[in-house]
């Protein structure tokens, strides 16, 4: 691997961060559930989606990133999140409805926003992609040098939304990276069944800007076309479609059955958990001991810890606090 | 205020003129939409501007309203000040997500920290048998939904102050301009379209109405193109004897309750003229308004004038019986007065 040791070490230290987030968070969300599921009950009511699995394609970009840099996410936002480095005292905060959240408890899981690092998400499939447009318009009007990067599912890819960003960035030669995560599953319908090629990447060529398909859920692999497509994007050659193929290992949401997927491709896909394959790779190639990766562990769990702690240590708002924040 | 001036426009030209002056003193001011560039706007809104400011800040889209107003929203947060024109209000259909999901929530969902300054420009209303899909007005739609402002100017004046004001907004504006009020060569002929602009820049403050005719036997709140008609009703119920105030409302949102309310305190009657669908909205809001600031000053029960709750027909004899007229205007406050 061709790569810095540090950013070896920065992508295992935030895949660990991310799986260990939502790990907990899919803990406490069922812990005042159960026994009969109550999506409203608890510490946190509402959908809750987590990204367990789909760590390679946060974490191979955040070594290319600049300060400024724009990014939108999907209705399934966390790993991208603490990739970029959003606050994770007020990303939970927010997800467990406080006062300290990052939206003062008005958007939840699905709508984090943060000005630095700048960040967004949003509950609606393909929404972000034509604010990264925009952001990236932005960026250029004002020639700040930054880029945005725009995630989708591979649902999105079958959106307006979709065609429209990808003609406008190519037309207006836009530094923007789109990043489509394949997890195979729109909710509960296979890709097969929804989109009429095989890749998504291939989309790129009705717009005449690349398209890169990475077919494994590897953190080394995703860095190394992420850092293709944004350098091109930050020279002002304009933008790219990154298409990964990753795994949602959990449900759509928690508490869905995930019915749909069949127990031999769960039961693939827990083998190939990309994060055991990185942390072995890491050992092998002798970047990363067990021991120095479980004082990884020790440190990442004990950050979250503390942001859980944080979170559940906030006040609610105040319930008239409603009121506030349509306007500005 | 500003200094009178004996320099007229047609709004039309003061929305542009308002568009160039701010685009002269910030450079974060951009226009992008369907031919708004080498054309100058459909409805001429943004008329002269690519020429002064060029490609990069007059941007031509393709017809991609998704894409496009998506982008102002993304732009808006990161530094700019977009306006961003919605050709027809009518096809806000392929791209309402951006508008009431995106651009009007994004501040809310923040907890304040983002804003969106972008400016949706849209043109509305009929008169001139452009059929169903292209002459609603549908700003009782946009004032539904939180978030979003709601400006709809319908003098020169207004139109070019109002449209500074929306510029400088830190907020999400729909700034909807009547095509029939912008005095536009090739639509219907109006005079009220034309009146004095002033060459400086000035702002006229969103959220507060305007007397355009003061009265003392009925109060008639209105807004957009239906202003002019309630214009020529009260020259004519003048005649018989009838003193009509005008309240222009010129922004749905923020609504000014207060000029409603104190208005009917003094004319004890009010009609609410609306070119909008007349159900669940802008006609139901001002009179519950009305009934709620000034129920014991009411001496009758207050009255509508609105678009029935049908899709706007073609031919010019159904357009005609359908949109708010200056007759049905008249006879309706004939009406109310001798009751």
């Amino acid at each position: 691997m061709d790569i810095p040791k540090a950013h070896l070490v920065d992508m295992y230290e935030t895949m660990v961060r991310i799986r260990r987030f939502e790990e907990r968070i899919r803990e406490l969300y069922f812990a005042d559930k159960l026994p009969a599921f109550d999506i409203a009950a608890g510490l946190i009511p509402g959908e809750m989606h987590l990204a367990a699995g789909q760590e390679p394609v946060a974490v191979g970009m955040r070594p290319h990133l600049h300060p400024g840099d724009a990014i939108t996410a999907t209705h399934r936002p966390h790993h991208v999140a603490i990739a970029q480095g959003v606050d994770l005292n007020k990303m939970a905060a927010e997800i467990f409805g406080r006062e300290t959240g990052l939206g003062q408890g008005k958007g939840g899981h699905m709508h984090l926003f943060s000005v630095e690092p700048n960040f967004g998400c949003s509950g609606i499939i393909g929404e972000g992609m034509p604010v990264a447009v925009g952001a990236a318009m932005a960026f250029k009007a004002r020639g700040t040098g930054n880029i945005a990067l725009s995630y989708f599912g591979e649902g999105a890819a079958n959106q307006g939304a979709f065609h429209e960003s990808l003609n406008l960035a190519a037309l207006w030669k836009l530094p923007v990276v789109f990043i489509c995560e394949d997890n195979a599953y729109a909710i509960s319908v296979p890709k097969a069944s929804s989109t009429a090629i095989p890749d998504n990447s291939d989309r790129a060529s009705a717009y005449g800007i690349p398209g890169v398909l990475v077919p494994e859920n590897d953190p080394v692999a995703v860095y190394e076309v992420m850092g293709a497509a944004m350098d091109r994007a930050r020279r002002g050659d304009g933008p790219s479609l990154i298409e990964i193929k990753t795994d949602r290992l959990w449900g759509h949401f928690e508490g869905d059955a995930d019915a749909y997927r069949s127990d031999e491709f769960k039961e693939d896909m827990n083998v190939r958990d990309p994060l055991v394959a990185f942390g072995k790779r890491l050992v092998e190639e002798g970047v990363l001991s067990e021991a120095e990766q479980a004082a990884i562990k020790e440190k990442e769990y004990a950050t979250v810890e503390a942001a859980i702690d944080f979170a559940l240590a906030s006040p609610y708002p105040a319930p008239e606090a409603a009121l506030n924040h349509v306007f500005a | 205020m500003t200094t009178m001036t004996d320099r007229k426009l047609t709004m039309q030209k003061a929305i542009a003129e308002g568009i160039a002056q701010e685009m002269a003193v910030d450079p974060s001011v951009f226009v992008m939409g369907e031919d708004v560039g080498v054309y100058g706007g459909i409805f001429g809104a943004t008329e002269g501007l690519l020429d002064k400011y060029g490609p990069e800040r007059v941007i031509d889209t393709p017809i991609s309203e998704t894409g496009f107003i998506g982008a102002a929203v993304g732009a808006a947060i990161n530094g700019m000040r977009p306006i961003v024109e919605l050709m027809f209000v009518d096809f806000f259909g392929v791209c309402m997500d951006q508008i009431y999901n995106n651009m009007a929530k994004i501040h809310y969902f923040s907890g304040g920290n983002i804003k969106v300054p972008a400016v949706l420009t849209t043109a509305v209303g009929g008169g001139y048998s452009d059929a169903g899909q292209h002459s609603q007005t549908l700003w009782g739609l946009f004032a539904h939904l939180p978030g979003l402002k709601v400006v709809v100017p319908s003098s020169a004046y207004d139109a070019k102050g109002l449209m500074i004001s929306a510029i400088r907004d830190d907020n999400p504006v729909m700034y909807m301009f009547h095509k029939g009020a912008l005095g536009l060569g090739w639509m219907v002929n109006n005079p009220h379209a034309t009146g004095p602009v002033p060459e400086e820049s000035y702002t006229v403050p969103i959220g507060k109405a305007r007397v355009a005719r003061e009265g003392t036997d009925v109060t008639i709140v209105t807004v957009g193109l239906s202003v002019h008609k309630a214009l020529d009703a009260a020259a004519l119920l003048e005649a018989d004897g009838v003193s009509a105030e005008i309240i222009d409302l010129r922004s749905l949102v923020p609504l000014d309750r207060e000029a409603i309310v104190a208005s009917v305190q003094k004319t004890h009657r009010l009609l609410v003229v609306d070119e909008d669908y007349q159900s669940f909205g802008m006609s139901g809001e001002v009179i519950t308004t009305a009934v709620q600031g000034a129920f014991d000053y009411l001496d009758a029960p207050p009255v509508r004038v609105a678009t029935p709750d049908i899709p706007i027909p073609y031919s010019h004899p159904l357009e005609t019986w359908t949109l708010p007229s200056v007759d049905r205007i008249v006879a309706a406050v004939t009406e109310m007065v001798s009751g």
